[in-house]
C-alpha cells in the first residue's frame, strides 16, 4: 500500500508561466509525439519516401522522351522535379488525415479533449509534425533529383523560396485532410477517401506535364488549381522567369483554403456531440 | 459541497432520449458505481460529466464548477479512463505517462517523478521502455488507468476500468481505488461486474433506458428486495416459464424465469417456500432443485431493470464480459 500512498496526493498548482506558454508547450508536446511515432514506425516514413522516389525515376526515364517534345528548351528533369516537390506536399497531407483518423479510432483524441490542454494543440501539433516530415522528404528528393540530372538554374535564393512555398502548400493541404481524417474517423477508409481527392489534383495539373497538352475543357481547371500554380511558381524559381503572379495566386489559394478548413477542422474537433 | 452535482441532465441523440432527467450527487472522497445494461446511457452520462459532450439541458457541477461554462477549469480537476484503452500504441509506457503529465500542465520534474511512481504502482516498470503496442490487453488497461492518474485528479472517472483484466490485476486496481478514495479522491465508475460495484461503491446508481431508476447503498438495494431469494430449478425451460406464471398469478409473488430456473423474492422465506411448493405440487410442477439464499446485488439489478424477464441469453442480464 506504500506505493498506492505515493500515487495519491493533491493537485499541483500551475506555475504562472505555464498559463502563458501552455499552448506553445502543448503544441510542442503533440508535435514531439507525432514525430516520435514516425521514428518508431519507420515504414510510415519509408512509404511516403518511396512513392515520390518511384515517381522521379519513372517520369525521368520513362516519360521524359514523350514529355520533352512539349517543353522545348527545358530538360524534362528540371521541369519534373518542381512537380514532384509539390506532389510530395499533397501526398504528405494524407498522413495528416490518416494520423488524425487513427487518433479518433483509438480514443486518444477523446482523452486529449478531457485534458486541460490548449484545444488547438492536437491539430496544430499534427500539421506541424507533418510539415517537419515534408522537410525531410523534400531534402531527400532534391538529393535524388540532383543524382538524376536536376539542376538549379536560377540561384539558390529563389530555389529556397520555392521550397518554402511548397512547405506552406503542404501545411495548407494538411488542413483539408485533417478535416477528412476527423470526419471519416478510421485510417483505412480515410486512405481510400483521400485518393480520389488527391489524384485529380496532382495529375490534372502542371506538376508532371504542361497544361497545354491537355484537352481544352480540362485546361481551365488544370491551369489555375492550387497544385498547378504552386508547381509553376516553384518551376519559375528553378528555371528563372517571372514568379510573382504564380506566387500571389498560390498564396491566395492557401489563405482561402486555410480560412475555410482550419475553422472547419477546429469545429469538428471541438464539436461535443 | 458535493464533489459531483448532477441536476436533471438530458441528452438526445436524434429522436432517442439517451439520458432522461438524471439527477444525483456524489459526496467527496466516495465511490459511485454507475450500473446499467448495455446502451442504458452510462457512457453518455460520463462523457457529459467529463466535458466531452454538451448536455441538452440540466446542470453538472464538479467541485462547484459548471462543466459547460467552466469546462477548462473542470478539466484540471478530473481524470478519465475510457472504455477503449486510449494510449498511444507507438509510444512507450513511460512516454505515454509523461505526455499526459505534460499536457496535464504539470511541472517537468513533477510529472517525471509521478510517472515513475505510477509505473511501479501499476507493475509496468519492466515494460516501461517498450512501445505500448507490445503490451497485453491487461497491461494496456493498467497504463490507461495510470494515464488518468498522472495529474492527481480530485475526481476520477473510470468507464469499465477492469474489463479485460485478470483477477490479480483487478484486485490490485480495487486496492488502488480504495487508497485513492482514502486520500480524498472522488471516483465514479461504471462496471459490468456487480461484484465490483458491491465491493467498491459507497452508492450505486442504476440507469436503465436513460433514466435513473435507483440510487442507494449496495446494502439498501438488496434490503429493498425483501429478506429471501428462492431459486427453483426444473429440467425443462417450459416448466420454469409455466411455474413463474402460476406463482405470479396465484400467489402474487415476484417470480422471474431465466432458462430452466425461477427466482422468487419474498419477505417471509419459510412460509413462502411452503406455499410455493404446495402450489407447484398441486399443478404437477414440482421442481427438481431448490435453494434459499440472501439477495445479491445481481437480484436487485435484475429486479429493477427487468432484464431477467426479457429472456435474453445472458445469464446475468448484464453484458457478457468480452
Amino acid at each position: 500500500m506504500s506505493v498506492s500512498a505515493r500515487v495519491r496526493g493533491s493537485l499541483t498548482e500551475r506555475p504562472a508561466a505555464a498559463v502563458l506558454f501552455g499552448p506553445v508547450r502543448d503544441v510542442a508536446a503533440i508535435t514531439w509525439r507525432n514525430l516520435t511515432v514516425l521514428r518508431r514506425v519507420p515504414r510510415l516514413l519509408i512509404f511516403s519516401t518511396v512513392q515520390p522516389l518511384v515517381f522521379v525515376l519513372l517520369f525521368r526515364y520513362v516519360f521524359a522522351g514523350v514529355a520533352s517534345s512539349a517543353i522545348p528548351g527545358v530538360p524534362y528533369v528540371d521541369f519534373l522535379l518542381p512537380g514532384v516537390f509539390v506532389q510530395v506536399a499533397v501526398f504528405g497531407a494524407m498522413n495528416t488525415a490518416i494520423g488524425l483518423a487513427g487518433d479518433v479510432q483509438t480514443g486518444l483524441l477523446e482523452r486529449f479533449r478531457s485534458l486541460p490542454m490548449a484545444r488547438s494543440a492536437v491539430l496544430a501539433g499534427r500539421t506541424i509534425a507533418d510539415l517537419i516530415r515534408n522537410v525531410f522528404v523534400l531534402a531527400l528528393m532534391i538529393g535524388v533529383g540532383i543524382a538524376v540530372g536536376f539542376r538549379i538554374h536560377n540561384g539558390v535564393g529563389p530555389f529556397v523560396g520555392g521550397l518554402l512555398l511548397v512547405l506552406l502548400f503542404g501545411f495548407t493541404m494538411a488542413w483539408i485532410f485533417a478535416v477528412l481524417g476527423l470526419v471519416v474517423g478510421d485510417p483505412e477508409s480515410t486512405q481510400a477517401a483521400a485518393f480520389p481527392v488527391m489524384a485529380p489534383l496532382v495529375f490534372a495539373s502542371s506538376a508532371f506535364v504542361p497544361v497545354h497538352t491537355m484537352p481544352g475543357w480540362l485546361q481551365g481547371f488544370a491551369a489555375h488549381q492550387p497544385v498547378s500554380v504552386t508547381a509553376s511558381a516553384v518551376r519559375a524559381s528553378v528555371l528563372g522567369g517571372p514568379t510573382a503572379s504564380y506566387v500571389w495566386q498560390s498564396l491566395a489559394w492557401y489563405v482561402g483554403i486555410i480560412a475555410v478548413f482550419a475553422p472547419l477542422g477546429a469545429w469538428r474537433y471541438y464539436r461535443s456531440s | 459541497m458535493p464533489a459531483i452535482e448532477v441536476r436533471r441532465l438530458v441528452k438526445h441523440f436524434g429522436a432517442v432520449r439517451a439520458v432522461d432527467e438524471v439527477s444525483f450527487e456524489v459526496p467527496e472522497a466516495s465511490v459511485l458505481g454507475l450500473l446499467g445494461p448495455n446502451g442504458a446511457g452510462k457512457t453518455t452520462v460520463i462523457r457529459m460529466l467529463t466535458t466531452l459532450l454538451r448536455p441538452d439541458s440540466g446542470q453538472v457541477r464538479i467541485l462547484g464548477l459548471d462543466v459547460v461554462q467552466q469546462a477548462a477549469q473542470v478539466r484540471r480537476l478530473i481524470g478519465l479512463a475510457g472504455q477503449a484503452a486510449a494510449v498511444d500504441a507507438n509510444l512507450t509506457g513511460r512516454e505515454n505517462l509523461r505526455l499526459m503529465g505534460r499536457l496535464g500542465q504539470l511541472r517537468r520534474a513533477d510529472f517525471r517523478a509521478r510517472t515513475e511512481d505510477l509505473l511501479s504502482a501499476f507493475d509496468l516498470v519492466d515494460a516501461a521502455s517498450r512501445p505500448a503496442r507490445t503490451y497485453s490487453g491487461g497491461m494496456r488497461r493498467r497504463l490507461d488507468v495510470a494515464a488518468a492518474l498522472v495529474s492527481r485528479p480530485r475526481v476520477l472517472f473510470l468507464d469499465e476500468p477492469t474489463t479485460g483484466l485478470d483477477l490479480a490485476s483487478r484486485t490490485e486496481l480495487w486496492a488502488l481505488i480504495h487508497s485513492l478514495v482514502e486520500g480524498g479522491t472522488t471516483v465514479v465508475l461504471t462496471t459490468q461486474y456487480l461484484e465490483e460495484a458491491d465491493r467498491l461503491a459507497d452508492r450505486i446508481a442504476i440507469i436503465d433506458d436513460g433514466r435513473l431508476i435507483a440510487n442507494d447503498t449496495p446494502a439498501g438495494l438488496k434490503a429493498a428486495l425483501g429478506g429471501t431469494v428462492i431459486d427453483l430449478d426444473w429440467t425443462v425451460d417450459e416448466h420454469a416459464t409455466q411455474a413463474a406464471e402460476l406463482l405470479g398469478a396465484c400467489l402474487g409473488l415476484q417470480a422471474r424465469a431465466r432458462g430452466s430456473t425461477v427466482t422468487v423474492t419474498a419477505r417471509d422465506g419459510s412460509a413462502t417456500v411452503i406455499a410455493v411448493l404446495r402450489r407447484l405440487d398441486e399443478h404437477r410442477l414440482a421442481p427438481t432443485g431448490l435453494r434459499v439464499r440472501e439477495p445479491s446485488l445481481d437480484d436487485a439489478f435484475l429486479h429493477l431493470t427487468g432484464a431477467g424477464s426479457s429472456a435474453a441469453g445472458t445469464s446475468a442480464g448484464l453484458q457478457v464480459p468480452a
